[in-house]
């Protein structure tokens, strides 16, 4: 009880700070050169207070204090200690105090990091930073209060969903919301650098690295919750195009569209109409996803709890923060008109905005296949859903010439290039198709669009490679990253094309032979686990001369009363082999599904090449410097 | 110039996004189908008891109100329905017919005879796919049928304000 | 003689092979495309709930009647709906959604095309 009272009146008094300091930031906005140091001060007294509330919530789930509300309905007695604690922000009212101290966190951060910049910039960034404060603020006291009373006192609690005891899920949202939310001072900031015209080299110099942060916790954000996905919901898929997947990568998309726009803001101070743009659209992707999963409008496997009042407030403040960059851009933005006339058709600047036309293509598709459903539903009455096939159909084809112009981009220079290593390109690209057309012809997949696909993906690769040999150490973040990505196609694809899967219905004892395996039911165990009883299935598995043992498991939860199926996955360096087993209503038999998944290891390898790419940008200033 | 008419532009399409979302809001995101079924399905099935094959030609032929269930031994709101089921199968107006759904023979026999059997035939649907063949994807649901066409479907267990819209129906 | 039936028979299983396997594939993919209504966000090929069960039963057997790909999507739109398959069907209702990213697409390209063309002069 002590520690949800500590929490709420850090909130409250979180609140009230934000008060002297946007008071202080208005009057040293007008008045002095320097930065009132009273504003740092009371933006960390803001942090403080929230990371002492988000503290206090913390202590009411380990000490079980179900007075509290948020913890009575997600969390119970027999929880291990670390989901206790990861339960705490595993629910609508605690990830939101998460999301407060990521906010307060940035720009405190931001304040301390930014000492060289103009001070009208800094200060004008903290006060578009506390419309944002406010409004969560706001929104969790009256909304979604994490310290809600309630009495009686039950003894027990709701508990939490056994599918989300799970490490990666565990840390999934602090590191994504590191990501998403961290990208509400790259929307502040380019509000406040355009409201005083201050977008130039050394704007864009600065904002990269808070850039890169986000894009770097986003990209391994979005990589734990597809790797929790695979392991954990048991059919061995790590990407669905389900809603709430969709919304994480829209941010994602415009990040990395705004890293390059930034990159090329830097060296050549251009762009900075798409720089700005991408700034706002970002964090408004964020607050739409927020939205859209919060909200009870969509319908998805891990929505929050639904209340349409959190999703108007929500909806009212997205709308009003999307008005507001409307505002202060249309006022205020000067377009950089002299500097476009630079554009020389074949250079890196224009690789750069074929990049943001793709990209921008891709956060369309996703984008209109997320919230079309709701639109026909609303205007006709009529439901539909949009589900992967759509999604693959309009992105795949587009695909080849993305990969092909990400390969050619990074080799041309700067302003011009006469592009001299055109043979060599032309080559590569050709060993590149034969390679993909010798892979696939003994396959019967669709033929065409798999071929130039490969070939595209396996171009890429080999320019990356061949990148590194010729130029070292130079430019090594870029092509760590490219590499990355075209493994990550790489991967996807043969995993696809493949996969095989064994289905079959087995009592213990049993065994099935296809003309590939043979799947020896062999026993049934059971054991006692604290909070759960689990069935241990074991299953001998042959293929020809190699022989695996595998065991999947049943658990049968007591709080609350559901049964989960844990899938036993061996990974090896090339493949994966994945097996479940579920019951059959009514049936004493077991379906079991056995399926090998080649490169899935790779898949998760060239998202952490991606990130490291981002890694080695952020550091190698430093290191330079 | 331009520029306006793209500001302008912008700003009706927030608008208008902003509405529909307002309004998407208080729509449920819970699917109900919308039954375009009128007719009822052709199907042919096993009786629970005599393991007769019965096709649904000779089941709902008569000149009267039908009430086909969908029920099974393991779903618990069907233990609530059951009891409003007899009451309304002791009046002559109206025949039910059960589909008895994805269960054992031996724990169905024991359901009807614990509560009661208000069904004049029961439909044995051991797979699930005569269910699906009715457009159903669950237990309970319930159609109210006359001349071979369905006239009003309930998902999920009934209650008495929906059997009183039921025998409104009959009259 | 014998050699000849015994060839025969032997093309005939092997034919007949591809064709299972072919018809299942043909399922997979189906099963692949409907949702499963109960289950939040799964497709009747990962779902293992009764009504998945029962639905993928009903797609090998309409298969085995001879229903084509599409008269199977009909037949069960016919019972539960469009919003059954993930794939939208290409109507009245979705024109919008598949064209309006190729209408964006295109319209960007204009844009490019235009400022690069400026740059030219």
């Amino acid at each position: 009880m002590l520690y949800s009272s500590i929490g709420y009146y850090s909130l409250i008094l979180g609140l009230i700070i934000s008060f002297p300091i946007i008071l202080f930031s208005i009057k040293n906005f007008r008045n002095e050169e320097v930065l009132d140091y009273k504003i740092i001060t009371y933006s960390f007294i803001q942090l403080f207070l929230v990371v002492i509330s988000f503290l206090g919530l913390i202590f009411s789930f380990i000490y079980s204090d179900f007075s509290n509300e948020t913890v009575f309905n997600n969390s119970h007695t027999t929880k291990p200690l670390f989901y206790k604690i990861s339960g705490t922000w595993g629910n609508h009212e605690g990830s939101l105090l998460l999301w407060l101290v990521v906010l307060t966190l940035f720009i405190f951060l931001f304040l301390i990091k930014s000492k060289d910049l103009l001070k009208k910039y800094r200060v004008l960034t903290v006060l578009y930073q506390q419309i944002i404060i406010i409004g969560f603020f706001i929104f969790l006291i009256k909304s979604s209060n994490p310290f809600n009373y309630i009495f009686p006192i039950p003894d027990e609690g709701l508990g939490l969903n056994p599918i989300l005891q799970d490490p990666a899920l565990a840390i999934h949202p602090p590191v994504l919301y590191l990501g998403y939310v961290g990208s509400s001072i790259i929307f502040s900031s380019a509000l406040s650098a355009t409201t005083l015209n201050y977008i130039s080299k050394t704007w864009a110099t600065h904002i990269k690295n808070w850039v890169l942060v986000s894009w770097i916790f986003l990209t391994l954000g979005i990589l734990l919750g597809s790797i929790w996905a695979y392991y954990e919901l048991g059919w061995g898929g790590f990407w669905f195009w389900d809603p709430v997947e969709n919304v994480s990568l829209m941010p994602w998309l415009a990040l990395t569209t705004l890293l390059h726009c930034i990159l090329v803001l830097e060296k050549r101070n251009n762009l900075s109409s798409w720089a700005i743009i991408l700034s706002i659209a970002t964090f408004t992707l964020s607050m739409c996803g927020t939205f859209l999963v919060r909200s009870g409008i969509l319908n998805s496997v891990h929505t929050f709890a639904n209340d349409p009042e959190r999703g108007l407030f929500i909806l009212t403040f997205l709308f009003i923060l999307i008005f507001l960059s409307l505002l202060i851009f249309f006022i205020f933005h000067k377009s950089d008109s002299q500097n476009s006339s630079s554009f020389f058709l074949l250079s890196k600047e224009t690789s750069i905005l074929i990049n943001n036309w793709f990209m921008m293509y891709f956060l369309s598709v996703v984008l209109i296949g997320t919230v079309y459903p709701i639109f026909l539903d609303v205007i006709s009455s009529q439901k539909i859903s949009v589900g992967p096939p759509f999604y693959h159909k309009l992105i795949t084809p587009f695909l080849i010439p993305f990969l092909i112009f990400m390969a050619i981009g990074p080799q041309l220079k700067w302003i011009k290039s006469g592009l001299e290593e055109k043979l060599h390109l032309v080559v590569l690209f050709i060993i590149s198709l034969l390679i993909s057309f010798l892979i696939v012809k003994n396959l019967d997949v669709n033929f065409l669009i798999n071929t130039i696909l490969i070939g595209s993906a396996f171009y890429l690769f080999l320019i990356t490679i061949r990148d590194f040999f010729l130029k070292g150490f130079k430019n090594i973040q870029q092509n760590i990253a490219h590499f990355g990505f075209s493994l990550l196609i790489l991967s996807i694809l043969f995993n696809n094309i493949f996969s095989s899967e064994l289905i079959t219905n087995l009592k213990v004892g049993e065994s099935f032979k296809s003309d590939r395996f043979e799947i020896i039911f062999n026993d049934l165990k059971k054991f006692e686990e604290k909070n759960y009883t689990s069935f241990k299935g074991n299953f001998s598995i042959r293929e020809n001369e190699i022989e695996d043992e595998l065991e999947p498991e049943l658990r049968v939860y007591n709080q609350p009363n559901i049964i989960t199926s844990e899938a036993d996955i061996k990974t090896t360096f090339f493949t994966d082999k994945f097996i479940t087993m579920n019951t059959v209503q009514n049936e004493e038999y077991f379906n079991i599904r056995y399926q090998v998944k080649p490169f899935m290891l790779w898949i998760w390898i060239s998202v952490l090449l991606i990130s490291l790419g981002g890694l080695i940008s952020l550091f190698k200033k430093k290191y330079e410097k | 110039m331009r520029n306006r008419i793209v500001y302008f532009l912008l700003i009706t399409f927030f608008i208008f996004a902003f509405v529909i979302f307002y309004r998407g809001l208080d729509n449920s995101n819970l699917y109900t189908p919308k039954t375009d079924l009128k007719n009822i399905p052709e199907f042919s099935s096993e009786t629970f008891l005599k393991k007769k094959l019965l096709n649904s030609k000779d089941i709902f032929n008569k000149d009267k109100f039908y009430l086909f269930n969908i029920w099974a031994s393991w779903c618990v709101p069907c233990r609530d329905e059951h009891p409003l089921l007899i009451k309304l199968g002791k009046g002559k107006k109206i025949e039910i017919i059960g589909l008895n759904y994805k269960d054992d023979f031996n724990n169905a026999e024991k359901f009807i005879n614990e509560l009661g059997n208000p069904y004049s035939i029961i439909l044995m649907d051991r797979n699930g796919t005569k269910a699906i063949e009715w457009g159903a994807f669950g237990v309970p649901e319930t159609f109210l049928i006359y001349k071979n066409r369905i006239i009003k479907r309930y998902i999920g267990p009934l209650n008495p304000k929906l059997i009183k819209e039921i025998e409104s129906y009959i009259e | 003689m014998k050699l000849l039936n015994f060839f025969l028979v032997i093309l005939i299983i092997f034919t007949f092979n591809i064709l299972k396997a072919d018809e299942i594939k043909i399922q997979n993919k189906i099963t692949k495309n409907l949702r499963c209504l109960i289950c939040q966000g799964q497709s009747v090929y990962d779902s293992d709930s009764e009504f998945a069960i029962s639905l993928k039963l009903v797609v090998k057997n309409k298969m085995e009647e001879g229903f084509t790909e599409d008269q199977i999507y009909k037949f069960l739109t016919k019972k539960y709906g469009e919003w059954i398959l993930y794939d939208p069907q290409f109507n009245k209702n979705t024109y919008f959604l598949w064209f309006l990213p190729l209408l964006i697409f295109l319209f960007g390209g204009a844009i490019i095309l235009k400022k690069l063309i400026n740059i030219k002069k």
